[in-house]
């Protein structure tokens, strides 16, 4: 079992670490170093450092990569500036997700799209499927190409210090390429400011290291969901599925329904938004000591399920019980009252907004 | 001095006489990371061996609870409910529920100590 496991560039660094190491999308990956909370925190506060390796890295070029992507990608790709990333997703005919993913315009006929590693090969299947009748080439780079996330108020600073990059003039979702082959974007996954930086594996060793070296707080796969669900921030397989939709998980601004010529699964998605979805997601407040957890029920005042736990966590950064859920949306409105089966015994919850923590983006 | 046995799932369960003290071990607690709340039964609480009882949970996730034998609950550790972390601070004395032990043979299929380090040990590779 063990031996079958995929490891990232960065192994060796996180057994240096002691890091503790869970399996993750095929890949046995760091899930904490020194405690959550310590991880967590020291991305709110000033700075923490992710091995994101796993992340799928595929690049599409040719002389239809612009009508190809905008084909595949709910998102609307063909006004995208060369370094310039949009967030979006891949639909099926029937709207439920693909997967979620981040689109960068690497030039006018190359894009570069990054997906959940839990998702690669499903998505490289999809996008080949989907490719017929275009004049694009497909490339799986995601062996090829290592990634790290620097994330918290302190990471510009920190690239100027470390790395004597200046990367002041980036604005949030955008990227500049760097002796050739090098990727800086200002994006990330925890609801503050940050930087991800793609490069060869070899490089990417030698930056983790300098920022290490530097005093930057390692940190591992627990604190990277917790600090993306306080940002309201969708994880696949628990906010998004082959069954839910993204109008379903209120992703709305990035479903560009009216873009000219649509994209695979826009009907059923337009028809949705028009009808209204019969379900979505929502936050809860949790009035207990216990944690809801995925796929825990939601029930209404009654005692009918009307939903179900996505994600939930005893927030860090707001100190009570949180989380995300898909319930029936006539339960959607805010303040509703629900009850949450939290093992034996019901908990009283409200729905209040999903972005429990207001992120600090440099826009 | 105290008897103490394990289950593979890391409770423990100290014994003075046809009294038991269960709770998780230090390595579990070590694991799991800060604990943020224990969900416990309640007194006259009764169960198998094997049974589960509970849970304990931290920011990571929720892990339930199995009775190592067959008890009633006479006493559950309301020190728990305000401050969950006593049980980071010291496993062994943070104990979840004090039971009756209903049949002491139960308890020889259990893990002590020795065998218990060896268990945890091999765990870790």
């Amino acid at each position: 079992m063990e031996s079958e496991m995929k490891k990232t560039c960065l192994f060796d660094r996180h057994m240096a670490l002691n890091a503790k190491m869970v399996p993750f999308a095929g890949y046995d990956m760091p899930i904490e170093y020194n405690g959550l909370d310590t991880e967590h925190n020291a991305v709110r506060t000033c700075s923490g450092l992710f091995d994101v390796s796993h992340m799928g890295e595929i690049y599409i070029a040719g002389r239809d990569a612009v009508r190809f992507v905008d084909h595949i990608f709910t998102n609307y790709a063909a006004p995208m500036k060369t370094g310039q990333v949009l967030y979006g997703m891949m639909t099926y005919e029937t709207g439920g997700t693909v997967d979620d993913l981040l689109v960068y315009r690497l030039g006018d006929e190359s894009f570069l799209l990054v997906v959940n590693a839990s998702n690669l090969e499903k998505d490289i299947a999809w996008i080949r499927d989907c490719a017929e009748g275009y004049d694009v080439d497909i490339r799986d780079y995601s062996a090829d190409c290592g990634q790290l996330a620097l994330q918290g108020p302190d990471s510009e600073k920190i690239m100027k210090t470390v790395f004597g990059l200046d990367v002041s003039a980036l604005t949030f979702y955008t990227f500049t390429v760097l002796d050739g082959n090098m990727i800086v974007s200002r994006t990330g996954y925890t609801g503050e400011d940050g930087f991800e930086i793609y490069a060869d594996p070899r490089r990417i060793v030698e930056m983790w290291n300098s920022l290490t070296a530097y005093g930057i707080q390692p940190c591992g796969l627990g604190c990277r969901d917790t600090l993306r669900f306080e940002a309201g921030l969708p994880l696949y397989g628990d906010e998004l599925a082959e069954d839910i939709t993204p109008i379903e998980a209120g992703l709305g601004m990035f479903v560009k329904l009216d873009k000219p010529g649509g994209f695979i699964g826009s009907d059923v998605l337009a028809k949705q938004k028009a009808e209204g979805a019969v379900r979505k997601l929502v936050g809860l407040e949790i009035d207990s000591p216990a944690t809801a957890r995925h796929g825990f029920e939601v029930l209404d005042l009654d005692g009918a399920v009307v939903g179900h736990i996505t994600t939930g966590y005893n927030s860090l950064t707001l100190g009570k019980n949180i989380a995300m859920a898909i319930v029936d949306a006539r339960y959607a409105p805010l303040e509703t009252k629900l009850q949450v089966r939290i093992r034996r015994k019901l908990a009283p919850a409200t729905v209040i907004k999903k972005r429990f923590y207001v992120p600090q983006y440099k826009k | 001095m105290d008897k103490i046995y394990y289950l593979p799932t890391h409770e423990y369960i100290k014994v003075e006489g046809e009294t038991g003290y269960i709770g998780i071990s230090e390595y579990a607690a070590k694991q799991l990371g800060t604990v943020t709340y224990v969900d416990a039964p309640e007194d006259g609480d009764e169960f198998e061996a094997g049974e589960e009882f509970g849970a304990i949970e931290s920011r990571k996730a929720a892990s339930d609870l199995f009775a190592p034998v067959s008890c009633e609950v006479t006493e559950v550790n309301f020190a728990l409910e305000g401050d969950p972390k006593l049980i980071n601070n010291n496993p062994l004395e943070a104990w979840i529920i004090k039971v009756i032990i209903k049949d002491p043979t139960e308890l020889e299929g259990l893990m002590d100590q020795k065998a218990y380090e060896e268990f945890c040990q091999n765990e870790k590779h």
